[in-house]
C-alpha cells in the first residue's frame, strides 16, 4: 500500500474515474487491468490512486506513484495518455 | 446480473425521485426510479450531475445504498455545510423531480456471494452506504457467509441506518461493532475512539483467516485502516478501498 | 456536455455580487474557499537539497539554494486568481520573488518556458508572460509560509492566466526556442490559458 501523508485527503480510488473514462472503454472500465511502466505492478484500474478528478483523472500506481493513466476532460474532448502503462487489458465476450 | 452491470455503454440518464427521508439530522436517503436502471452490484456508485439554467454544472459520485433491484435504487447523502451538490439533494430536491445520473459504476469495490468470505466491512460516517448495499443484498440472498461490520460514527445519533443495523445484528453470522468518536450515551459500553490496529485486531481475532475486507469513508480513515490491516497480515489484494475524499462524500 | 436537462431549482454555490462583477472572467464564480487540486501526492523535498534553477537556452544555468532564494529581494502582491474548474478567488495575498529578479542577468533568444516541479508536473508559458511584473515564485500566502497542499515550499504565481499555469512545488524554469505542451496541455488544456478569453481547452 502506498504510504500515507498528511495531505492524502484529496486522493480517491480509481473507481471514481470510471464514469469519466467510460467514453474510451467500451464497457465500464474499473476492472480493466493495467501494468505499471514504472515498477511492473499489475492491478485493476479500481486499485489505482486517483488524483486531479476536477480536470480529468490521473491514476497512479499504489506501489510507485507512476501516473499509469492520465486523462484530461477538455470540453468536448476526452484525452487519454496511457504511456505510463505497459499494457491495458479488458475482458471481452461473455 | 454481472453482465448487465459491467458491460454496456455508460451514459447519462434521468431518474425520478420517488421518496426522500432523513436517516440522521444531516443525512438523507433518496429513493429513485428509472425504467432502464439495471440491477447494480453491491458496492457500485453513480455519478450525479446537476445543471443550472445558465448551463453551469456540478457533478458528484454517490454510492448506491440499496440491494440490487431492477428499476430502483437508493442513494444516501450526507449534507456538507456550504457544499455544492449535497445541500441541493438534501433540501431542494423533492419527489417527482428528476435527477440526471450515470451508472452503475465500479466493478472493483463490489461484493457478491460468489466472491466468498468471511467479510470484514469497515465504515466511517457516510462510508456505510456501499457496505449497506452489500449487507442488504446478503440478507436478501439468505447468505450465511460470516460478516463483521466495524462502523465509526461521531455520535450515537449520527449512526446511519442505526435501527436497521440493530435488527440485522446477529442474523446469520453478522456481527456489528460500533465505535463513537466524539460523544456517546452515558450507558454506552462500546468503543469510544478512532479505529486503530488494536481495535481491528480485537474485532477480527475471532474470525477465520482469509477475510475479504472492504473499507469505505473519509480518505484518511480508509488509508489508516488499510495500512493497519496490511500490517496485520492481510494480503493487499484482499483489502479493497473506496475513498470518499476529505469531506466524506 | 450535451443534454438539455435542467435541474429544477439548482444554482450551485455561486454568489453574484455587483462589487466584484468586473473582476470575474466569463464562466467563473467567486469562492471564499481555496480548493486544493493536485495531479499527484504532495512532494516533501529535502530543503537542504532544494534549489531553483533557470535552465535551457540561457547560456550558463542559474541556480539558487533555499537560503539564497530567500535572500533575494521579495514583494508582497495582492491578486485575483482564476481556476479552469470555474472558481475565482479575489484579493489573494502572496509573498515571493519576482520572476524578473530571477531573470535579471539572463540573456536568451528563447521565447518559451516550461516550468517544472517536484513530482514531475510541468506547464508551458511564453517567456513574455513571466516578465514585466506579471509573475512570481511565491513562498508565502496570506502572511503564512505556503502550505504543502497549496504548493509549498514555493510555487509559480502567474495570476493573469488560469491557475494550473501557477505550478505548485516549482523547481525551475526551462527556457526554450519553441513551445512545448506541459502536463495538462498535453491532455487537452489550452497552451496559453487566458481566463478573459475563456481559453480553457485546446482549440478555444
Amino acid at each position: 500500500m502506498a504510504g500515507s501523508s498528511d495531505e492524502t485527503d484529496t486522493r480517491l480510488d480509481g473507481n471514481a474515474a470510471a464514469g469519466l473514462l467510460a467514453d474510451i472503454f467500451r464497457c465500464e472500465p474499473s476492472m480493466a487491468v493495467l501494468v505499471c511502466s514504472g515498477c511492473g505492478a499489475v492491478g485493476p484500474m479500481g486499485s489505482l490512486l486517483a488524483y486531479g478528478l476536477e480536470m480529468g483523472a490521473i491514476l497512479r500506481c499504489p506501489v510507485c506513484d507512476t501516473a499509469v493513466l492520465r486523462a484530461g476532460a477538455a470540453g468536448n474532448w476526452l484525452y487519454v495518455d496511457l504511456r505510463g502503462a505497459v499494457s491495458v487489458r479488458v475482458e471481452i465476450g461473455e | 446480473m454481472a453482465g448487465t452491470a459491467l458491460s454496456g455503454r455508460l451514459s447519462w440518464q434521468l431518474a425520478s425521485v420517488v421518496a426522500k427521508h432523513n436517516e440522521t439530522p444531516r443525512v438523507i436517503t433518496l429513493r429513485l426510479a428509472s425504467e432502464v436502471w439495471p440491477e447494480h452490484l453491491p458496492g457500485q456508485h453513480v455519478d450525479v450531475r446537476l445543471t443550472a439554467e445558465d448551463g453551469y454544472q456540478a457533478q458528484r459520485s454517490y454510492s448506491i445504498a440499496s440491494a440490487p433491484a431492477p428499476g430502483s435504487l437508493e442513494l444516501t447523502v450526507e449534507e456538507i455545510a456550504d457544499g455544492e451538490v449535497s445541500p441541493y439533494l438534501s433540501e431542494e430536491l423533492r419527489p417527482a423531480d428528476q435527477l440526471e445520473m450515470r451508472g452503475p459504476i465500479g466493478g472493483y469495490f463490489t461484493w457478491t456471494e460468489a466472491d466468498g468470505g468471511p467479510l470484514l466491512l469497515v465504515a466511517g460516517g457516510s462510508g456505510i452506504a456501499p457496505l449497506m448495499s452489500m449487507l442488504r443484498y446478503r440478507a436478501a440472498a439468505g447468505s450465511d457467509i460470516p460478516a463483521t461490520l466495524l462502523y465509526s460514527s461521531r455520535s450515537w445519533e449520527e449512526i446511519i441506518y442505526r435501527e436497521e443495523l440493530d435488527r440485522m445484528s446477529g442474523d446469520a453470522g453478522l456481527r456489528i461493532v460500533h465505535t463513537l468518536t466524539r460523544s456517546h450515551p452515558d450507558d454506552w459500553d462500546g468503543y469510544t475512539r478512532r479505529i486503530d490496529t488494536e481495535m481491528l485486531e480485537a474485532v477480527t481475532s475471532s474470525l477465520a483467516a482469509n477475510q475479504l475486507a472492504y473499507i469505505c469513508g473519509p480518505t484518511q480513515l480508509v488509508e489508516n485502516v488499510a495500512n493497519d490491516l496490511v500490517g496485520l497480515g492481510y494480503p493487499p489484494a484482499r483489502v479493497k478501498t473506496e475513498r470518499f475524499g476529505p469531506s466524506g462524500g | 456536455m450535451a443534454g438539455n436537462f435542467i435541474s429544477r431549482g439548482f444554482r450551485g454555490r455561486r454568489r453574484e455580487d455587483a462589487a466584484t462583477a468586473g473582476r470575474v472572467p466569463p464562466g467563473q464564480y467567486v469562492t471564499p474557499d481555496f480548493p486544493v487540486l493536485s495531479a499527484g501526492p504532495t512532494p516533501r523535498p529535502n530543503m537542504a537539497a532544494w534549489d531553483f534553477a533557470i535552465t535551457g537556452a540561457v547560456g550558463a544555468p542559474r541556480r539558487w539554494s533555499w537560503e539564497e532564494f530567500r535572500a533575494l529581494p521579495a514583494e508582497t502582491v495582492t491578486v485575483d486568481i482564476h481556476c479552469v474548474t470555474k472558481w475565482s478567488k479575489l484579493d489573494t495575498t502572496w509573498e515571493g520573488v519576482s520572476v524578473d529578479t530571477l531573470l535579471a542577468d539572463v540573456k536568451t533568444a528563447g521565447g518559451w518556458v516550461t516550468a517544472f516541479s517536484d513530482g514531475g508536473y510541468t506547464t508551458n508559458l511564453p517567456l513574455a508572460d513571466l516578465t514585466g511584473g506579471k509573475a512570481w515564485v511565491a513562498y508565502a500566502y496570506g502572511g503564512e509560509p505556503l502550505a504543502p497542499e497549496h504548493g509549498g515550499p514555493a510555487r509559480l504565481l502567474v495570476p493573469h492566466l488560469y491557475f494550473w499555469k501557477s505550478a505548485k512545488w516549482v523547481r525551475g524554469l526551462n527556457v526554450m526556442t519553441q513551445d512545448r505542451p506541459g502536463f495538462w496541455e498535453s491532455l487537452g488544456y489550452h497552451d496559453y490559458g487566458d481566463p478573459w478569453r475563456e481559453q480553457r481547452y485546446q482549440g478555444d
